[in-house]
């Protein structure tokens, strides 16, 4: 109970930090909505084409920004060295790591939200299967890239050359909850008569308690002195 | 059946003695380089007459001719590929728990041997591929995980150069073959997944030829001393260069009062 308090605590101190600018969902939003529009001048202008690849395009984006969005959500704990004030608090490091982690997980679905309109208006895709599914994916899909990302953006926001090294680390890792979330994503654009969708979420989610497992696990190694 | 329980004890055999080897041995390679040295050379002896003999003496194979041949270069690879990244996962565990510095070591040695193994493996596969399937690259589940394997493993290799602290080097890296060791079963149950909604790709390899399977055998002792001979030279190293690190500047030593 102590944890989920401190987690929860930790998520607001976040929030209110973003919240005050806004320029990292910002930033953000113009990053993903700028790979949109490269990636129909990666192929040809061929709208079926586009729209075919549509639930990749949105989850690459996502995935791009999400990188910068985790490193940055360590780097403001690297002012001030805030991180170690937030380690002498008397609450559980377990905590901090749930904190960043749902932050993050809001962030990107935030941000992949608000794509969705830009995808159905530049691809011309249309929603089969509802929004309602929709968000859902998208939900398990954040969940899924947040909880190692934040792990390994606490590590990368503390070696040289971090800009470079977290999407080394992160990506390989994220080709299962990758893979799926597009999987998933796709079926609810273009409809689903094989029944396929179920088997790829419940993927999803198990990706999901084994990277959330692990994160809360491992994450208090990480960050002890 | 008999034969592949007896196939299954010898591996696992080789595997556990690998692991007290490394564990026990490595400290010896420190002192006596020339002992890491023999491994290499008793490995490359044993290469060479394998390679021979899977050249020239194993007959060829009735659908593919002579191409097969690269089989006993990539199936050893593979094998000592997956060998050493699983070793890695053991020794990153032991650091975690234990801090025990030769296990620090010994995971990125294993590591690094690993990917060496791993690369030579992806890149003959490719070649064989090539006459075979008439194509270098198809989007297989086996290639495309150990594709991506190699590619977290130089992710390790780049986070092992980039952190200047070597305790918080050892813990993160431990933490991230942590995270590597279980999401690599997902990769290929997930891309396995991915491909087999569509088609399923079987490839049964039945070696009949006991020549072809000594061949086989052969190579593999080989890769596997070559494999010793690897961890075992990385190992010493690392540990001199984590020597190097550790020990304080000589102006730095104290000079009374509390040390």
């Amino acid at each position: 109970m102590n944890i989920l308090r401190g987690a929860w605590v930790i998520l607001a101190k976040d929030m209110l930090i973003e919240w005050r600018t806004r320029a990292r969902l910002n930033a953000l939003l113009f990053f993903s909505l700028a790979t949109l529009f490269l990636f129909s001048f990666a192929g040809s202008s061929d709208t079926s084409l586009l729209r075919q690849n549509a639930a990749g395009y949105l989850w690459l984006a996502v995935l791009f920004a999400s990188v910068l969005s985790m490193g940055e959500s360590f780097r403001i704990e690297s002012e001030n060295s805030a991180l170690d004030g937030l380690r002498l608090a008397p609450a559980d490091p377990r905590s901090i790591y749930l904190g960043k982690a749902w932050g993050n997980a809001i962030l990107l679905w935030t941000l992949a939200v608000v794509l969705v309109p830009f995808m159905i208006v530049l691809y011309d895709v249309s929603l089969t299967m509802g929004l309602p599914r929709l968000l859902g994916t998208l939900a398990l899909g954040a969940l899924a890239i947040s909880a190692p990302g934040t792990i390994h953006a606490s590590i990368a926001s503390n070696a040289r050359a971090r800009d470079v090294l977290l999407p080394v680390l992160l990506f390989p890792l994220l080709v299962p909850a990758l893979l799926s979330a597009v999987r998933a994503t796709a079926l609810v654009i273009e409809g689903d008569p094989m029944d396929q969708l179920t088997s790829w979420v419940r993927l999803l989610i198990v990706f999901n308690v084994i990277y959330w497992g692990l994160g809360f696990a491992l994450f208090p190694r990480v960050i002890e002195d | 059946m008999v034969t592949q329980i007896i196939i299954t004890v010898v591996v696992t055999a080789i595997w556990v003695g690998l692991l007290a080897f490394f564990y026990w041995g490595c400290e010896r390679g420190v002192e006596k380089p020339r002992l890491v040295g023999t491994f290499g050379i008793l490995g490359l002896l044993l290469a060479v007459s394998g390679e021979y003999y899977g050249l020239f003496v194993a007959p060829p194979e009735s659908a593919m001719g002579d191409v097969y041949r690269i089989f006993y270069v990539h199936v050893p690879a593979d094998w000592m590929a997956f060998m050493a990244l699983s070793l890695n996962f053991v020794f990153s565990v032991a650091f975690l728990f234990k801090k025990n510095w030769r296990m620090d070591s010994l995971a990125e040695a294993s590591a690094e041997a690993g990917l060496v193994f791993g690369i030579m493996g992806v890149c003959t596969g490719s070649i064989w591929a090539r006459p075979t399937w008439g194509t270098w690259w198809t989007w297989d589940p086996r290639l495309t995980t150990a594709a991506v394997l190699l590619i977290a493993y130089g992710g390790y290799l780049a986070l092992r150069r980039f952190v200047d602290d070597p305790e918080k080097r050892g813990v993160w890296s431990a933490v991230w073959a942590i995270f590597a060791a279980v999401d690599l079963p997902l990769v290929w149950f997930s891309v396995k997944f991915w491909r087999s909604i569509h088609q399923t790709q079987s490839t049964p390899e039945t070696i009949r030829d006991p020549r072809m399977q000594w061949s086989l055998r052969w190579n593999a002792f080989a890769f596997l001393f070559l494999l010793i001979f690897f961890v075992m030279s990385r190992y010493r190293i690392s540990r001199l260069a984590r020597e190097t690190e550790m020990a304080p500047p000589p102006e730095a030593l104290p000079v009374g009062g509390h040390a």
